[in-house]
């Protein structure tokens, strides 16, 4: 990956912070954004390599989006990693809930991949990934909005491949299954509970962000030449279920 | 929020609980229905209405829904 300039969203922490860490360690250039600037310069500390830089980001709020999208250098690759999780049961869904989920989950990251467009900062054979979700079409208790929004994403990230393939951009969904992140132990579920649950994947653990990371360097990489409009499921063998 | 709004809410997030069973002496996880579920019923209707977060570790550790109400008031 050297040579290339990638930007990931989402990089304060978990996926999105293996993710650069993984960039970087390929060679690549990486540009860095998440709301938290603390959480954001202690991954930039973490990378190897030099040139890297982080722009914080709100990435709901349209100002911020696109100060982010007029500040970035021309990218060769962009992996959408920004997200939340929630879990509500469906007889308590707010128009809150759906907002905070759909938010960021799918407009936000819609709407900062039409900006990076718009300001034309892709440059031809680029690759880019979003982060789905084996929610997506994996139903499990309380994850309806989260589920959906994936969902969304999905659908649009097909749309956006035909769309770039003329430019010989690539687009790609990585769904992981349960992966240790604090989008799983910061929802109050119990950390005992969840180590039971590991044990019935068949590779007996849940995902790393590091394994997610592994594969976005793939998708991002001219290894990949091929491949576009794919959603790869990335799970252990097992269907993202928990309770 | 008072004990008798919480317990309104409460039943509330119960789908075959007559409500009028449920008083702040009721041990809520051995009703019936209590399920995995309703841990994230009760930790939805404590972010929403307290802006808290509770755990499922927390809600387990209550025996009735009084105790429930005093750990989210006091604690929670």
């Amino acid at each position: 990956m050297k040579g290339k300039t990638i930007l990931v969203t989402g990089a304060s922490s978990g996926i999105g912070r293996q993710v650069a860490i993984r960039c970087a360690a390929r060679g690549a250039r990486v540009v860095l954004t998440a709301r938290r600037e603390e959480a954001l310069q202690e991954t930039l500390r973490s990378l190897e390599g030099e040139g890297h830089l982080y722009i914080p980001a709100d990435l709901t709020k349209s100002g911020e989006l696109e100060a982010l999208a007029a500040q970035v250098p021309e990218l060769d690759g962009i992996v959408h990693c920004a997200g939340m999780s929630e879990r509500v049961p469906v007889k308590l869904i707010s128009k809150d809930h759906i907002e905070r989920l759909m938010g960021l989950n799918f407009s936000a990251t819609v709407l900062l991949q039409t900006e990076l467009l718009k300001k034309r900062k892709l440059n031809k054979g680029a690759s880019i990934v979003f982060v789905a979700s084996r929610a997506a079409s994996y139903p499990s208790p309380g994850n309806a909005i989260y589920s959906a929004s994936k969902g969304a994403l999905i659908s649009y990230a097909k749309c956006l491949g035909l769309e770039l393939a003329g430019q010989k951009i690539r687009v790609n969904c990585i769904c992981p299954a349960m992966v240790w992140t604090d989008l799983i132990t910061g929802q109050g579920l119990d950390e005992a509970e969840l180590r039971e649950a590991e044990k019935r994947y068949p590779l007996k653990r849940f995902g790393e962000p590091s394994d997610v990371a592994n594969l976005a360097a793939f998708l991002l990489s001219d290894e990949s030449a091929w491949m576009t409009g794919s959603c790869i499921d990335l799970t252990g063998g097992g269907e993202g279920t928990l309770i | 929020m008072t004990i008798d709004a919480f317990i309104a809410a409460f039943a509330d997030l119960l789908d075959e609980t007559d409500p009028a069973e449920i008083t702040a002496d009721t041990y809520f996880q051995e009703l019936d229905e209590w399920s995995s579920l309703s841990n994230l019923s009760v930790i939805a209707l404590v972010k929403t209405e307290y802006d808290k977060t509770i755990t499922v570790k927390e809600i387990r550790a209550c025996e009735t829904v009084g105790d429930l109400y005093n750990y989210i008031e006091n604690e929670g």
